[in-house]
């Protein structure tokens, strides 16, 4: 008894579940997809280098808000020396305007689920300011 | 038992921590009274087997043809082609462990090499070796070993320390069955003439009389009669044991141990007296004379002829279906081989009990039932009549043999016959019972004198839980459905356990059978007193 | 010995991905030409060890049966344990392949005084080993989330789920703490305990050690060092839609994640891992218990030397007749 049937079956189960990516983007056709970020500034600078908030932002919110609602503190030195408001609203919101086309972008492309950021902020209107 | 036998209190001091050693490179020691005797070589020239000359496990060079390797490294491919068993569970074991201590050789010796994993890697580093790319190429370093002497005398000592029982196939998560390996390992050394003799002299005798202990068609038929003989004693009834009959309804195969060794001889009474009781119309044979098949110790290739005279008896009697009797690895061959090996048995029916009209679904291809099975169907349905005060001096527990237990699945049929039959019935620990039963210790060919302190070592567990409810329910009897356990178990009992007899569930059932016309008994099938009777002297 | 040697073997692979990536085109070698060749290897790895077992045929139906069989209609049947249809193996697999229910009966032997023998109840391999495979899965399912565009609802679905507890940014990951408090078990257990200490070998500690490798990196990618992941993601899914790029400013700790992850699949099919294919294969789990019912194939079965009843006749003709039995020729 060779069960050659059975084996093929799962053989080809096994085959589709690796590939199943493969066969799901194709049927999407967003393989090539890339979320591009809208950023509506004059400013030079974030409050931090590019590189560090495109790695690690979440960290640095978690930090200021820790740091403002537990502290009191609410000024934030950069690296370069500027100070800012520990705000999202204010600070970060003021480049990054608009949470659909800034914040979702990634966040839907990455699947992160839903940041709590919203939780208690409240998400602006409209497209822009 | 043997002299140097060392004291129980020694036996039992194991060290199931194994040292920090490695244990690739091949070590050995053949220490008296853990090993068989080697195969009489005229049995197996009797057979047409390879037969290495005279020789023993002891001597510094064994007799080995000079392309010893290539004779095993070719049956290895053979059979790697030929059983994916073999090729899965040589290719899957991710070494958990879970295993280890699940065996009765190991639990009794704490010897590393008897975990059911590290004996199955004795042979698997060798396949590694010879057989994967990565053990070709980094040879010890991927776990590889070549086939050298030195591992040779490790497969012959430990794959002859290994009873088949499949224990540690219920534990393993992907089912792997040291049996298995066992059987291939054994067939592998069988290539190149070494075996034991306990194996190769039963099989020669099987082949040429039909049984295993050599008897004759007329020494057959005098145990026979000698056994009517001994029943009407005891219940003044004359049975008909009819031999070779042609025409017969049923054909009936019980291990030769039944008819000829004490205990199983009172089973047998037992048998003589139920077919009488019920007026079955079945008939022995000579020729079939065995149900046991030592083949299964040996061989695929000698299940396969030694199990081939019951089909051919069957059809030559002209019978309609087979009855089995109390034997576990016969049941083991007659389950899950002789229907794939020797059939189809299309000349036959599908088994239907002539007394109650049951029919045996489950037996429907193979045409062959247990008598636990039909026993069982009897009591349930009424149609015979059990005096269980006759077995009330007896305090019996049951244990489950490894095949019935783990090849078939027999675990109620025995149970509900015994509790019929017995007033009083403890179950021992239910780790040592039903699918994890533990082994005789003595099985698979190994039951011979010279390997006593193996034997008794292996049969600790079993031996230490009847100790359990022996101490605990004061249970004498230990009963069970397997003819080796009948030979084996009571010495193991004797040295661990004094004071509790062995017995077949057949022997319960004819003590207790009521029979039509009977004298009024006052003896068991052994001729003790029953329990109130103890002043009647020889009645 | 062999444990230090798994290790080593693991440090020169980090080491090798972590110097190598930085290397002017390490990072297409790190990030796409061993990714292919690995999973190339890992698929085609598993087909074949598969074929190769398909072709050894099942001669006998040799199930291990670990409950009563079907018999008698008023004997309750273990149908989960001993099978004797389709519906109870197909349940009984399931149970093994997803809950290990043999595992499930580990007892742990001991010989006391007396002599007595005692089996306690030993759940923590089978608890481990749960624990490493249904984590394992559970990551593996997550990482979905770099293959796919959009991401399905069920792969976010896990990730919420994972991270119910809520400790952290990012959220820690129940899956992540089990997934490297299994493995270490699982390799402690092969230093403290004595019966698996002496069985186990390279093959059985390297990978153990080069999962922990996999997981460490990718724990320590998550909350420590972290990288760019829409670039990852840029480049898995470049990967998947055979269009490969790889965007600049990946930090290495992706690189060295992604090679043992690489070397893991290359490993599988060669290592004791392919157990993960081999499960649905063991005769003694995927066959019915219908042995006397249904008869059994075997399509190699041969004639074999047998001792005729007629032979037997010839031999014993005479002291059968002098002893009264039937026999076919006078």
């Amino acid at each position: 008894m060779y069960d050659a049937g059975k084996i093929i079956v799962g053989l080809v189960i096994f085959l589709l579940l690796i590939t199943a990516p493969v066969w799901y983007n194709a049927a999407s056709g967003q393989a090539s997809y890339a979320p591009h970020l809208e950023i509506v500034t004059d400013a030079k600078a974030c409050v931090a280098p590019t590189d560090y908030m495109r790695t690690s932002h979440m960290e640095l919110l978690n930090t200021w808000r820790d740091e403002v609602v537990r502290h009191g503190e609410r000024e934030y030195t950069a690296f370069d020396g500027t100070v800012y408001e520990k705000s999202l609203s204010n600070t970060c919101m003021g480049c990054h305007s608009n949470k659909a086309e800034f914040c979702d972008r990634c966040h839907d492309y990455m699947a992160v689920g839903r940041p709590y950021c919203w939780d208690c902020h409240v998400e602006p209107k409209g497209g822009s300011q | 038992m043997a002299e140097e036998t060392p004291k129980p209190e020694e036996l039992a001091r194991v060290d199931l921590k194994p040292p920090k050693s490695d244990w690739m490179d091949p070590t050995v020691e053949f220490r008296k009274g853990t090993w068989n005797y080697t195969a009489v070589p005229d049995t197996q020239k009797y057979l047409d087997l390879p037969a290495a000359p005279k020789w023993a496990p002891t001597d510094d060079d064994w007799p080995l043809p000079e392309n010893w390797q290539e004779i095993i490294l070719t049956g290895m491919k053979e059979r790697l082609d030929k059983y994916r068993s073999f090729r899965i569970f040589m290719d899957i074991c991710v070494r958990c462990g879970a295993c280890a201590d699940k065996c009765h050789f190991f639990i009794g010796s704490g010897d590393p090499k008897n975990m059911p994993v590290l004996r199955a890697e004795l042979l698997r580093s060798v396949y590694r070796h010879d057989f994967t790319t990565a053990g070709k190429i980094l040879g010890k370093l991927a776990g590889g070993r070549k086939l050298t002497v030195g591992v040779l005398k490790e497969w012959f000592y430990y794959f002859f320390q290994c009873t088949e029982c499949r224990r540690c196939s219920v534990f393993c998560p992907y089912g792997i069955d040291t049996a298995e390996i066992t059987m291939f390992a054994r067939e592998l050394l069988s290539l190149i003439g070494l075996g034991i003799e306990w194996i190769c002299t039963p099989l020669s005798n099987c082949f040429r009389t039909g049984n295993h202990l050599g008897i004759q068609p007329h020494g057959f038929k005098d145990s026979i009669e000698f056994a009517v003989d001994e029943l009407e004693e005891i219940t003044g009834i004359r049975v008909d044991a009819p031999i070779n009959k042609k025409g017969a309804e049923i054909l009936f195969v019980a291990p030769s141990a039944d008819y000829f060794a004490s205990p199983h001889y009172y089973t047998l009474l037992g048998y003589l007296a139920l077919f009488h009781e019920i007026g079955l119309d079945y008939t022995w044979s000579t020729y079939a004379s065995e149900g046991g098949n030592f083949g299964l110790f040996h061989s695929h290739e000698m299940i396969k002829r030694l199990n081939a005279k019951i089909y051919a008896e069957a059809k030559r009697l002209g019978v309609k279906w087979i009855l089995g009797g109390e034997c576990g690895h016969m049941w083991r061959v007659m389950h899950q081989y002789m229907d794939t090996m020797n059939g189809p048995a299309d000349f036959l029916e599908v088994p239907k009990s002539p007394i109650t009209g049951t029919v045996f679904e489950n037996a429907a291809s193979t045409k062959m039932t247990h008598i636990c099975e039909f026993t069982a169907d009897l009591l349930k349905n009424e149609k015979i009549k059990l005096d269980p005060s006759r077995n009330d001096h007896w305090i019996s527990t049951f244990h489950d043999s490894c095949n019935p237990s783990r090849a078939l699945g027999l675990l109620e049929e025995p149970r509900y016959c015994i509790k019929r039959a017995c007033n009083n019935f403890y179950e021992m620990p239910e780790n040592t019972i039903r699918e994890q039963t533990f082994c005789c210790g003595s099985g698979a060919g190994l039951g011979t004198d010279e390997n006593m302190e193996m034997r008794l070592r292996g049969g600790l567990p079993r031996a230490n839980a009847v100790k359990y409810v022996h101490e605990k329910h004061d249970v004498n009897v230990l009963l069970c459905i397997c003819a080796i356990d009948k030979a084996t178990l009571p010495p193991l009992l004797e040295y661990w356990v004094p004071g509790v007899e062995v017995a077949g569930v057949h022997e319960m059932v004819g003590n207790a059978l009521i029979m039509e016309g009977a004298t009024k008994r006052t003896t068991d099938l052994r001729g003790q007193p029953l329990k109130g009777m103890e002043d009647t002297e020889d009645v | 010995m062999k444990a230090l040697f798994s290790l080593v073997a693991v440090v020169i692979l980090i080491l090798l991905a972590w110097f190598g990536s930085g290397s002017s085109g390490g990072a297409y070698l790190f990030g796409v030409i061993l990714p292919y060749a690995a999973i190339t290897l890992f698929v085609l790895g598993v087909v074949y060890r598969v074929l190769k077992w398909a072709r050894s045929p099942v001669p006998f139906r040799i199930p291990t049966s670990c409950g009563q069989q079907k018999s008698l209609p008023w004997i309750k049947n273990s149908n989960l344990d001993n099978p004797h249809s389709l519906v109870g193996v197909v349940a009984r697999m399931a149970l093994e392949v997803l809950c290990f229910r043999s595992l499930f009966r580990n007892t742990k032997a001991e010989v006391k005084d007396g002599p007595r023998l005692v089996y306690g109840s030993d759940k923590f391999l089978w608890l481990g080993a749960l624990a490493f495979h249904w984590s394992f899965l559970i990551i593996l399912l997550r990482h979905y989330r770099f293959f796919t565009e959009p991401v399905p609802g069920f792969i976010m679905g896990i990730e919420s789920l994972d991270g119910l507890m809520q400790i952290g940014v990012p959220p820690l990951l129940i899956t992540n703490i089990a997934v490297t408090g299994a493995l270490l078990y699982l390799w402690a257990r092969r230093f403290t305990n004595p019966q698996v200490r002496i069985i186990s070998l390279i093959a059985d500690h390297f990978p153990l050690v080069l999962l922990l490798g996999v997981v460490t990196s990718g724990v320590c990618m998550r909350y420590f060092f972290k990288v760019d992941l829409p670039a990852v993601k840029q480049l898995a899914m470049g990967l998947i839609s055979l269009n490969p790029v790889v965007p600049a400013g990946i930090g290495s700790i992706f690189f060295i994640h992604l090679f043992l992850v690489s070397v893991l699949l290359a490993y599988f099919p060669a290592s004791k891992l392919m157990h993960m294919a081999g499960i649905f294969l063991s005769p003694t789990r995927n066959l019915a218990n219908s042995n006397r019912r249904v008869r059994h194939i075997n399509p190699w079965n041969y004639p074999v030397k047998v001792h005729t009843y007629e032979e037997y006749e010839d031999e014993f003709r005479d002291v059968m007749k002098a002893a009264g039995l039937p026999v076919e020729k006078e």
